[in-house]
């Protein structure tokens, strides 16, 4: 089982993605940006950071990267792959997923253990998950409000595409209080909230959450089982 | 050496927090009297010739894929400048 984690010019949380993909149980392949080969990996993570220093826009750049080319054509053919953050702008700028992300209604920069519903589970991501479950994760972002025309809103609610919602405050203007969506077929995901920080007792959000801080830990251990029994 | 220069907005219905922070600023320097900010992007495009057709339609090209996010902006011009 082998999951690959891009690193792009300024991406930031590649390495611990990669540890989240270790402790899920899988081997972590690094993919370098300027390297237009997926190395036959059998799912990808899109890791947060500031991809090309946010210049133009969050992620615009990052999707003309040559290790785009490949990835963009593997997840048209079903490849699971999870853009967090900074991957999830990146996955609206190549077009894999519907809809854009913009500078926070509020204009500050956000960071908080944010609670989430866990709205699809029938994604390769979020199997190992409960619909409706309620989950805490660190959230950290300038530019995470979540845009798109109402007609394109609809078709995702009525799809069932919305893979997760804010609870509670609406942390950076998302229409909808969207936090992550899927594309048609499920195998792509986008979340700008971050799992990846919430995989290890003492390192995730605080206990007082009542989650224990492990909270993000089954959007990995969920695609690595769907691979394991597929 | 000719130029193109290429101006992109956000589209009118997406929120634009950075135009909101310059109008609320506004006020506060005693320009009053504005009721609305759009912030944009300008880009100038040099090439080493003269601007002809076929860059324009290289730059509108890049324009609609690259400078622009046609998801939440419009390219509201494309100009030879000199």
């Amino acid at each position: 089982m082998r999951i690959g984690v891009v690193t792009f010019p300024g991406s930031l949380d590649d390495r611990d993605a990669a540890r989240a993909v270790r402790l899920a149980g899988a081997e972590a392949v690094g993919l370098w940006h300027g390297d237009a080969d997926l190395h036959g990996v059998d799912a990808v993570v899109l890791p947060g950071g500031f991809s090309y220093g946010d210049y133009l826009r969050c992620g615009a750049i990052a999707r003309f990267a040559p290790v785009m080319g490949p990835l963009v054509d593997a997840a048209n053919g079903g490849l699971p792959v999870l853009g967090v953050c900074n991957g999830f702008q990146v996955l609206c700028e190549s077009h894999l997923l519907p809809g854009a992300l913009v500078r926070n209604d509020h204009r500050k920069f956000v960071c908080r253990d944010q609670p989430l519903s866990i709205e699809r589970t029938d994604t390769p991501w979020t199997s190992a998950y409960v619909p409706g479950e309620r989950v805490v994760v660190p959230l950290k972002n300038g530019e995470g409000g979540f845009v798109a025309d109402e007609r394109t809103l609809d078709e995702l609610e009525g799809e069932g595409r919305v893979v997760a919602r804010y609870v509670g405050e609406n942390p950076n203007g998302s229409y909808r209080a969207i936090a992550g969506i899927s594309n048609a077929a499920g195998n792509v995901v986008g979340l700008m909230p971050h799992p990846e920080h919430a995989i290890e007792p003492l390192f995730g959000p605080d206990p007082r959450s009542g989650t224990g801080g492990l909270d993000g830990l089954r959007f990995f251990t969920s695609v690595v089982e769907g691979l394991v029994s597929a | 050496m000719g130029r193109v220069v290429v101006e992109v907005m956000l589209k009118p219905e997406i929120l634009d927090p950075q135009g909101q922070a310059v109008l609320n600023a506004l006020p506060r320097l005693g320009f009053d009297g504005f009721s609305s900010v759009r912030q944009g992007k300008r880009f100038e495009l040099s090439v080493d010739g003269e601007v002809t057709d076929a860059v324009l339609a290289q730059v509108r090209e890049a324009a609609a894929t690259l400078l622009s996010n046609p998801v939440i902006e419009d390219v509201v011009a494309v100009e030879r400048v000199g």
